[in-house]
């Protein structure tokens, strides 16, 4: 039986005590104070801290201590199953780790002289060849600190496009399949485009009259991710980009589903014109409890002039930073890039290679339909879409069934998981499943594991049938039942910060 | 495969058009094993010469600062590092519980209410604000200080460009680098959205008129935004004293490494105004309760503004962060303490001046070139000694020291200049040889 922790764990503003400190800093030199003098007298009187920030005052045990008990609070890809569909929950190699975090890459600044930092420069540079490789992309920019990130980044280059051939003014249509990811129409939305929605057919493909009646010299580009958020490949590919690319409009990948067709397919052959990558997704590296990932986007020959400096040249001897490109769409951020997670991404391909990301995609689609297979006919979950199909790295049921026999929900469901110890599915996405509970088991995870997660999945199905107060009530075996979402969003109860609580509390009790 | 009944993997891809299937390989390199992998890359990584290997006096956005071992240890705690974003809150209680310690932490720094789990960077963080104010004003122009990070400035304008608002740049008074508050006057309207300012500044003066110039902004109706860096928080007046609106700043110096320029941590905070929290980008976690009431918990808040819900309404694309950068900086910040933080910024300030001091006493060279007080950063200037800032950067690297950024390019109108940076990690000893070898390249040239 899975049991987390439950330590009673205080906000860390009520440990400590006054004086405690847990770091000591270099001292500075007698002789340094005294030729600088008092510095209280060379910062302006207006511009003094007078009051210390209220900052907790610990010993460092006692940091240590608190901290270490609120991981045990946390589950991660290490504690278990985390089939969390679209993010891609694998494995993250350990050996990755242990090279980002070496002193050859942490104490490099990013304004050194070129000379001094070849040996990261020549990372960067093969990954992103790599990645152009993989992707069937011409060049690749590893700067985006995202996926949504690269994503604003591509929709930036779409209207850099535009503008290039003196259309930016007509072609404010970004296409967008209802099934997309909700960043796709918020990244697009940023670089200024408006949204023009394309319904899947009911293959759960884009609808491609759709599509041809949605095209016009309006149109900027589609966004499109392939296979789609159903875990169905799209297999009109070849016929949505000559609309697309017909009515002048270009042709963009979200990268999020990218793993099951690794070495397999490359998005760059089906005519995508720009792609995104999520790093911390297909290429293994932690995901941080929310970042920080890496967003690299490849593009086309033709595209490349777009892409934000610098970009990294190599001229036979020495690797250098070039900012000498007038096209660019300029910088999404400062610098080049997150570097210390797409070194691990390096090291993740090496590690591999070519044989061992195609069996990647292989085993993560091989799990995603065995899966599929055991649950499919499970009393009161739905296959929504062509079950005569393969999925690819995820499927996605839906609850519905479930909800009106029983008046159990996917979001039931999804807290009575987290009691048998696995982590939920993705639940209430996409959009045009009802009830949705959308699982990518990814291919990190043994026979077993799987097993274990479709009888939790049966089980739970099972209690909502028999004593749906039971899965009604869950979690019960997490560090803290149900908590009430409502409450933190709502503006009489809402604490954003202790701050905010402390003032809060003091306003109800003058 | 037996029980889905299928004799290959290549049955689960027969959907997929036969022409776009891959026939050969990839020109990838590997697999290979674990130690050759470590091998490999160690070998490549130590081709680079850091900080430990000669003095490095760069800062301008990214800066060396000492991270203690705590700080490594927890975020190597795997439940952190391989957790996702806390979409199932009762099973992710500890990040959840960091990351609001950590939100809480940055406005204790700033004196604000209310501050997210965390932007990509400072540049970015600008650009987003710069958006908020103009959907909370409904104005699109933002004022700018000409004296900014020439990146930074250039993600706000990649930033503001597609949301059709304009970015303008408030001249600086040439002796004190301070802001031209006559310009300011000039440029302000009920046209303006925002008027963001930073102190210290980029090229490291404290920017004094700080009061003076947010009410000039509050009068005209437009959001006060500053710029900071947290580590002079303990010694410098923070943002919400003196009415900033909303406060950014870059948090990569409180507990991570540089890592050659990322992840970086950009900070984000505002005021308590509901339409103004309403409005703000990012993740934002919450203090609640457990719906039986029986105990407190965290979650995520507002989820309404995200992407995820709103789409292409959603105040923001962003949703992968820089969570873990984040509770880095909850650590280094709960280690410091409120009196920590404080001998943190007199030890990068004595540095620093100490810096200034010895480098001023070269005949040939112009330390700093704003009299004004400055915090970790100034600027050097080598006009008087006719020589080149790119030369004084070849010569030094040649006596085994790297040089402040060259910004000759940047701001022609300051001459041959670099800026240089100096912290709690740069030794008496380190800065006086420093001055040695630049008055050696300075008198070589004479």
């Amino acid at each position: 039986m899975f049991r987390q922790a439950q330590w009673d764990e205080p906000l860390i503003f009520n440990l400590g005590r006054a004086g405690r400190r847990g770091h000591i800093l270099p001292k500075v030199e007698e002789s340094v104070k005294e030729v600088v003098g008092d510095l209280y007298r060379l910062i302006p009187e207006n511009m003094q801290r007078k009051n210390v920030p209220r900052l907790p005052e610990l010993s460092e045990p006692e940091v240590v201590r608190h901290f270490i008990r609120l991981s045990e609070m946390n589950y991660g890809v290490d504690s278990g199953l985390y089939p969390l569909g679209s993010c891609t929950m694998k494995y993250n190699p350990k050996i990755n780790d242990v090279l980002a975090n070496l002193p050859t890459l942490g104490m490099l600044h990013p304004y050194q002289d070129e000379r001094t930092v070849q040996g990261i420069l020549e990372i960067l540079y093969r990954l992103e060849r790599w990645l152009a490789e993989i992707t069937g992309t011409a060049e690749v920019c590893l700067q985006p600190a995202a996926g949504a990130h690269g994503e604003f980044l591509g929709a930036l280059i779409i209207r850099a496009y535009h503008k290039y051939k003196g259309e930016s003014a007509k072609r404010r249509d970004m296409l967008i399949p209802d099934s997309a990811h909700g960043t796709n129409p918020a990244s697009a939305a940023m670089a200024g485009f408006n949204v023009v929605v394309i319904p899947s057919d009911e293959d759960g493909c884009v609808d491609v009259e759709a599509l041809k009646a949605a095209v016009s010299e309006k149109t900027a580009g589609l966004m499109l991710t392939n296979p789609n958020t159903l875990g169905i490949f799209e297999k009109n590919i070849e016929e949505i980009a000559k609309i697309v690319h017909e009515a002048g409009g270009l042709l963009y990948y979200d990268g999020a589903n990218l793993n099951p067709i690794l070495c397999k397919v490359r998005p760059g052959d089906m005519g995508f014109d720009i792609v995104h990558i999520n790093i911390h997704k297909t290429f293994g590296t932690p995901h941080g409890g929310g970042g920080p990932g890496a967003g690299p986007v490849g593009v086309s020959e033709e595209l490349s002039k777009f892409l934000p400096v610098p970009r990294i040249v190599f001229d036979g001897k020495l690797y250098r930073l070039d900012y000498d490109r007038p096209y660019s769409v300029g910088k999404i951020r400062s610098f080049y890039g997150n570097v210390a997670v797409l070194l691990r991404a390096y090291a993740y391909i090496l590690s591999l290679g070519f044989e061992g990301l195609k069996e990647v995609a292989e085993v993560s689609v091989l799990n995603a339909n065995y899966v599929l297979h055991k649950l499919k006919g499970v009393e009161g979950l739905a296959l929504p879409y062509n079950s005569n199909v393969p999925r690819k790295h995820e499927c996605v049921f839906s609850a519905k069934p479930l909800k009106s026999k029983t008046g159990v929900s996917a979001l039931n469901i999804a807290k009575r998981l987290l009691d048998f110890g696995v982590h939920a599915p993705t639940i209430y996405f996409p959009l045009i499943v009802e009830e949705a509970l959308m699982i990518e088991p990814t291919e990190t995870f043994d026979k077993e594991e799987l097993d274990r997660f479709i009888e939790a999945v049966r089980e739970v199905c099972r209690e909502a049938n028999a004593s749906p107060e039971k899965v009604l009530k869950a979690p019960t075996n997490t560090t803290v039942p149900r908590l009430d979402e409502v409450k933190a969003s709502h503006p009489q109860t809402m604490a954003l910060s202790w701050r905010m609580f402390q003032k809060r509390r003091v306003a109800a009790n003058p | 495969m037996r029980e889905i009944g299928i004799k290959t993997i290549d049955e689960l891809y027969k959907d997929i058009p036969e022409k776009y299937v891959l026939k050969g390989p990839l020109n990838l390199p590997g697999g290979m094993s674990e130690f050759e992998v470590k091998r490999h890359v160690e070998a490549l990584l130590s081709k680079n010469r850091t900080c430990a290997d000669m003095p490095i006096f760069l800062g301008a956005g990214c800066w060396p600062h000492y991270v203690p071992a705590v700080v490594k240890e927890i975020v190597q705690r795997s439940e952190f590092l391989t957790s996702y974003t806390p979409y199932q809150a009762e099973v992710s209680q500890g990040m959840l519980q960091a990351l609001f310690e950590y939100q809480s932490m940055i406005c204790e720094l700033t004196a604000m209410d209310v501050a997210n789990c965390s932007m990509y960077d400072w540049a970015s963080a600008l650009g987003e604000a710069a958006r908020m104010a103009s959907r909370i004003t409904k104005r699109n122009e933002v004022l700018i200080p000409k004296i900014i990070h020439p990146e930074r400035k250039a993600a706000l304008h990649v930033y503001a460009e597609p949301a059709e608002i304009r970015v303008k740049e408030i001249a600086y008074n040439r002796e004190t680098g301070q802001l031209n508050i006559n310009d300011l006057e000039s440029k302000i309207s009920d046209k303006t959205a925002a008027v963001y300012i930073e102190s210290p500044s980029y090229l490291g003066f404290i920017e004094a008129q700080v009061e003076e110039i947010g009410k000039l902004a509050h009068n005209h109706g437009a959001l006060f935004i500053v710029g900071v860096d947290p580590t002079s928080l303990g010694i410098l007046k923070p943002p919400g004293e003196y009415g900033a609106d909303i406060v950014i700043g870059e948090g990569q110096p409180l507990g991570n490494p540089m890592n050659f320029g990322g992840p970086l941590l950009g900070i984000f905070a505002c005021r308590e105004d509901q339409n103004m929290i309403r409005q703000m980008p990012g993740r934002i976690i919450g203090l609640t309760t457990t719906v039986d009431g029986s105990r407190q918990g965290f979650c995520m808040a507002l989820q309404t503004r995200e992407q995820h819900i709103r789409r292409e309404k959603a105040t923001s694309n962003i949703c992968s962060n820089e969570a873990l950068c984040a509770v880095a900086a909850a650590v280094y910040l709960a280690l410091l303490g409120p009196h920590g933080l404080r001998e943190l910024g007199e030890a990068i300030m004595y540095k620093a001046n100490y810096a200034m001091h010895l480098l001023s006493k070269i005949d040939g060279l112009k330390v700093p070139v704003f009299k004004a007080p400055h915090f970790k950063e100034f600027t050097v200037n080598f006009d008087p000694a006719g020589l080149k800032a790119e030369e004084a950067h070849e010569a030094l690297l040649k006596k085994g020291f790297h040089g402040g950024k060259n910004i000759s390019k940047d701001f022609p109108e300051l001459g041959e200049t670099a800026l240089y940076c100096v912290t709690e990690i740069h030794s008496e000893k380190e800065i006086k040889l420093l001055a040695a070898a630049l008055e050696e390249v300075v008198s070589a040239r004479k």
